[in-house]
């Protein structure tokens, strides 16, 4: 078909000559409202709606101090996932990339974040009654950088062979070199199990805090949030996007999303996230413009499901 | 302006009036008869036309349950059963919302509902899907329970990494909040009355006319007048 009978053949939809029949579109609407509004109500007895309760670092702190206290030191030596993550957080990588495309970096920290001050050091400063564990603070701050990674490396060693006391409220580690490690740790594990931290994370400049960014980052780094994901099937590769907790159906439109986290490349991909914002980018573009691409725009036509949907009015022809 | 003893005619103005000429132009291109009608082609005969309709009650359910809860405040729900009863019915309105509006979505594509001019039909319905999308992300978000945990957590990674984290920030409750109860909101109802007024400006689509040879009429030896057929 050429583009001028393409058009002229569009132009004969736009009016229609044929018959009418008797329509209100204000009642239409509201018996639909009504259906749907009964539909939710009738769901919402049935099954209500799921609400788990929300993890804190001090539940954190005192169901797994061990947890607790790896990820604390991995916030203090830069080596945990938001210590070296990059922008919006710090610059400590570029983050990801599609060939020469870096909205990560081009985009900047905006919400900066320095995992050793903000989640150890600056809470333990603020513990001003315990001059032994300032003292350590200042013992850790006054040290080399070869120093302090010395200490931390130790100490996360000793860390993956720690047990918790059997009332949770500390951790024993094999003896070694930690310098003052075990002394700021012990005080952040008390801090935290105190439910000081929770507050210390949400401290800004301002009275009012809305702003969650830290304290989800700290958790998010350690094992607390993960582990209660992965029993509620919420992981990535259990297509947790578009599940929810128990089984109430989740996002489940975000089903095509989630299906590229679970193949090759992507599921590998240290720039899986970029990748697959592209690629739903372009498929989004493609779905408002499918109008104008020709083959998709077709398809209608050779899979004819319109002559199910207008069968009254094709009968009716032949009438 | 000039004052005069009886009120013009609906049909004229005054010269040179702004709101004269918006009122004349909004009648011309969608006049009370194609607005509000009384009367529908006759080939509209198909529970497929439902979806459309139930998609704007869901939504209409979905604001209004919002509505109620946002009265209350965010933290409402968590604590009183007749919070918690308005929070599920905004949660199924929500998955009632896209159940519909996906079929609805299939069935103008297999309408291909964009003929005769329709085009922005159906760009503002997809619009619609696309930006419902992060508007439910930011209210699963704002819940203040695991959930908002877990879900603000992993995807912020796909932000960060496409550059939006640095101004849309999904660990931020406050912001969240604040797009899932205005702005998003306020953008979606936006696209859809512009799609409801396309829809109602343009009227539904009208059915392929199929070639005269394979067609029942054609097989009644009466087919199409004006020799419109299917083809690509």
């Amino acid at each position: 078909m050429s583009r001028r009978e393409r058009l002229a053949e569009d132009d004969s939809y736009r009016e229609w000559k044929g018959g009418y029949r008797s329509y209100d579109i204000l009642k239409e609407a509201s018996i639909a409202f009504g259906v749907i509004l009964a539909l939710a109500v009738v769901l919402t007895i049935l099954f209500s709606s799921p609400d788990e309760k929300p993890s804190t670092v001090q539940s954190w702190a005192r169901t797994d101090p061990v947890d607790f206290v790896t990820t604390a030191t991995t916030e203090l030596d830069g080596s945990s996932d938001t210590g070296g993550y990059g922008p919006p957080y710090n610059h400590a990588s570029e983050g990801q990339h599609i060939l020469f495309i870096r909205p990560q970096k081009w985009l900047g920290v905006s919400h900066p974040v320095n995992t050793a001050q903000d989640f150890v050091l600056a809470p333990l400063r603020s513990i001003t009654s315990q001059p032994a564990l300032q003292a350590a603070v200042s013992a850790y701050e006054s040290a080399s950088p070869a120093q302090q990674a010395k200490w931390t490396t130790a100490y996360e060693n000793a860390l993956a062979k720690a047990n918790a006391t059997a009332d949770n409220t500390a951790i024993s580690l094999p003896p070694g070199d930690y310098g003052p490690l075990p002394t700021m740790m012990t005080g952040l594990l008390g801090f935290a199990q105190s439910g000081g931290l929770d507050g210390a994370l949400l401290t800004s400049k301002q009275f009012y805090q809305t702003d969650y960014t830290k304290p989800l980052l700290f958790m998010a780094d350690g094992g607390v949030l993960s582990n209660r994901a992965q029993a509620e099937h919420l992981l990535g590769g259990q297509w947790g996007m578009m599940n929810e907790t128990g089984s109430y159906p989740g996002q489940v439109w975000l089903w095509l999303y989630t299906f590229w986290y679970q193949i090759k490349p992507f599921s590998t991909s240290a720039n899986a996230d970029i990748l697959v914002m592209a690629i739903m980018g372009v498929l989004s573009l493609a779905l408002i413009l499918v109008p104008f691409i020709p083959g998709v725009r077709d398809i209608p036509r050779w899979i004819p499901i319109y002559k199910l949907i207008w069968r009254e009015h094709y009968r009716s022809l032949r009438t | 302006m000039s004052v005069s003893e009886h009120e013009p005619p609906a049909a004229e103005r005054e010269p040179g009036s702004w709101s004269g000429a918006v009122r004349e132009w909004a009648v011309r291109t969608l006049p009370p008869e194609k607005a509000l009608p009384d009367k529908q082609p006759s080939y509209v005969a198909s529970w497929i036309y439902v979806f459309g309709v139930l998609s704007l009650s869901s939504l209409a359910v979905i604001i209004l349950s919002g509505t109620i809860l946002a009265l209350k405040g965010p933290g409402w729900w968590h604590f009183t059963g007749i919070g918690h009863f308005f929070n599920s019915i905004h949660l199924w309105s929500v998955e009632l919302f896209f159940f519909v509006m996906v079929i609805h979505l299939w069935g103008k594509y297999f309408m291909a509902a964009w003929r005769g001019g329709r085009k922005g039909v159906w760009i503002t319905g997809a619009v619609t899907f696309l930006v419902a999308i992060p508007c439910a992300l930011t209210g699963y978000v704002s819940q203040q329970n695991f959930d908002a945990q877990w879900i603000s957590t992993q995807a912020k990674d796909a932000m960060n990494a496409a550059g939006i984290g640095s101004f849309f920030n999904l660990l931020n409750f406050g912001q969240m909040y604040s797009y899932h109860i205005l702005l998003l909101p306020a953008a979606v109802v936006a696209i859809v009355a512009g799609h409801v007024l396309l829809v109602r400006k343009h009227g539904v689509v009208p059915p392929f006319e199929v070639p005269a040879a394979t067609s029942p009429a054609g097989r009644e030896g009466s087919g199409p007048s004006d020799g419109r057929k299917v083809s690509s």
